[in-house]
């Protein structure tokens, strides 16, 4: 911390840094921090044992691959169709182009009863496309999958177009006159710059994912040991006043959350590295 | 939630301004926490209660209503909210504001009529038009082939009703053999497809999503929704047996007594058990527990055996323990599988 102080201090041009950190630190405190803190006093005061109880148990392991597993499935094909959006938005001018910027947003604005309600609608078995699909969406785990990609989308493009919009077009043009392929200009001079953002992307649309609840709840189905999220055990939990129990689960997805989530930036880190800083 | 105390304070001058005290008559709120399917029912109460509270004192009352799912609103209560009454779908999420807070006294269902319950209601079937897969009783349910909505039981006071419903079917026919109600209550979630979180969703899934040949839901809620959704398409079958649900009301005291309004609180909740409350709760699809005002409404209600949760259970806090808490026999029937 004090180094990267020093370092920063002899680089700013403007002033006010410490009370500007002082500030920084203050308010991640008061926002985050004393909320957090809370969850983790209160999960203090079980014993061992009632923690393990609370947390380990087959249901709710089950419920950790299910958000886990959906909310990184989910992530994953949003970062290729984001950047496929991201891309035509950027790249190609076309009429409506506008609107379909517009639109992307929305899941950002839905409320998310309302989205979960609409998906259940058109997945269940008598919906639009439900009734298309050889196999069951709502009220399955490919439901809650199918809600998590619906809430993660703008995310993703959100976070890519401003690198798109600055990614030099001159760049391709040189890839190509020294003889590169189409798939090798991707490859080797766009991809790796785009690549920590995808990160950044991905890892929004992940931790957004995790936490959801309003819209996953219609459309799960929640049967036990196949269809529960993490979250929905929590509200179990203090539905029986257990409140304990629910914040002992909420403090195990907190962590592997930071967890992972401080994987990813470590990553993100590396990536920069490799492309020779930035 | 409440009115702002500086708009309070300008409303009371300027009425003070204006009568010069001619009136003595008092502005009060209260705030009903209450449960989901409710909302129909207390919109009318509170208009006939505030009728009645003005002719008999001259004061204004103006009740505030909240719903949600009835365990949801217990904690809220227990959290804060400044609940003048409480009018809850099952007796034990209003034990929590004594056991959790202390907001009101052990004894509290003692005192009012009825275990504090004004109004009755029990479980029953809404099944689709025609009953194509010859719905009647509880054995149909656990039949292969039938597929069954209910909400989760673990989420939702309505759920716990039928869960229970069909476990005291079960004990009845079985001769009290617990195994066997087990095994039976487990074949019928062995048929149910989806446990949404509360009443209401489950009611969506099964008439608007079209999963499912029967919803066990409160009569309440089905006599609304077949009268809403049109009778020409879905039809509520009685079975032989069900429980009586009670849902309790009651007075908060620690709020009341903070508040001043202990008086006026008590009354709305006896206002319930009045000729004039006890219609109201009818037309809203409730059991009136006056003799008179139930033989008026007796072809609303079809008559069926009603057993109650005190002589099969021995009441809520037994029989949640049992049944719905972290490892209890609900948790049982989904994980040993």
């Amino acid at each position: 911390m004090f180094l990267s102080r020093v370092l920063l201090k002899r680089h700013s041009v403007l002033p006010g840094f410490d009370l500007a950190l002082g500030f920084a630190l203050l308010y991640i405190s008061l926002i985050v921090l004393i909320p957090l803190s809370a969850a983790f006093l209160k999960t203090a005061s079980l014993s061992w044992s009632q923690f393990l109880t609370a947390t380990a148990t087959p249901r709710v392991l089950a419920s950790y691959r299910l958000t886990f597993g959906a909310s990184f499935l989910a992530a994953a094909l949003n970062v290729v169709f984001g950047l496929v959006v991201a891309w035509v938005l950027v790249r190609y001018p076309f009429p409506g182009r506008r609107l379909v910027d517009a639109l992307v947003d929305l899941p950002f604005a839905l409320p998310t009863a309302v989205a979960g309600i609409s998906l259940t609608a058109i997945y269940a078995q008598n919906g639009w496309i439900g009734q298309l699909l050889p196999f069951k969406v709502s009220y399955t785990p490919v439901g809650v999958w199918v809600a998590l990609v619906f809430i993660g989308l703008p995310f993703v493009v959100r976070t890519l177009q401003p690198v798109l919009e600055d990614l030099n077009e001159e760049l391709e043009e040189a890839a190509a006159t020294l003889g590169a392929s189409r798939w090798q200009t991707f490859a080797r001079v766009i991809f790796p710059i785009l690549a920590p953002t995808l990160l950044t992307g991905f890892a929004l649309a992940f931790a957004r994912a995790l936490g959801e609840y309003g819209s996953v709840i219609f459309i799960a189905g929640n049967m036990p040991m196949v269809s529960e999220i993490t979250p929905l055990l929590i509200i179990t939990k203090l539905e029986q006043y257990d409140y304990a129990g629910a914040t002992a689960i909420a403090v195990v997805m907190l962590v592997a959350s930071f967890l992972i989530l401080l994987l990813i930036n470590l990553l993100q880190a590396w990536a920069r590295k490799r492309q020779g800083g930035l | 939630m409440q009115v702002n105390p500086s708009l309070r304070r300008f409303l009371a001058l300027a009425a003070l301004t204006l009568l010069a005290g001619a009136s003595h008559a008092k502005d009060i709120t209260l705030l009903n926490v209450s449960y989901d399917p409710t909302r129909e029912l207390y919109v009318d109460y509170n208009k006939a209660f505030s009728a009645y509270w003005k002719a008999k004192t001259g004061d204004v009352v103006t009740v505030k209503q909240s719903h949600g799912g009835s365990g949801k609103q217990a904690r809220s209560v227990i959290d804060g909210l400044e609940a003048d009454v409480v009018t809850l779908g099952l007796a034990a999420d209003v034990d929590a504001l004594q056991t959790k807070a202390g907001l009101i006294p052990a004894d509290w269902q003692a005192r009012l009529p009825h275990h504090s319950s004004p109004y009755t209601s029990t479980i029953v079937f809404l099944v689709r038009k025609g009953n194509p897969k010859g719905i009647k009783d509880w054995d149909d349910l656990a039949k292969p082939g039938v597929s069954v909505v209910t909400p989760n039981p673990k989420t939702s006071g309505g759920a716990r009703w039928n869960y229970l419903a069909a476990w005291g079917y079960a004990l009845r026919k079985n001769g009290n053999d617990a195994a066997k109600a087990q095994a039976f209550v487990a074949s019928i979630y062995g048929n149910v497809p989806v446990l949404d979180s509360g009443a209401r969703g489950s009611l969506i899934t099964f008439t608007e999503r079209g999963i499912g040949d029967v919803l066990i839901s409160w009569e309440n809620e089905a006599l609304l929704a077949s009268k809403e959704l049109g009778t020409d398409k879905f039809q509520i079958v009685s079975p032989s047996v069900s429980i009586l649900a009670e849902p309790p009301v009651s007075v908060v005291d620690k709020v009341v007594d903070k508040r001043g309004t202990r008086a006026v609180a008590t009354a709305y909740l006896e206002y319930l058990y009045s000729p004039q409350g006890q219609e109201i709760a009818a037309r809203n699809y409730y059991r009136p527990t006056d003799a008179k005002v139930a033989a008026k409404y007796a072809k609303a209600f079809p008559q069926l055996k009603l057993f109650n949760i005190d002589d099969v259970f021995g009441g809520w806090t037994l029989a949640q323990k049992t049944h719905f808490d972290d490892g209890g026999v609900f948790d049982k029937i989904y994980t040993k599988q």
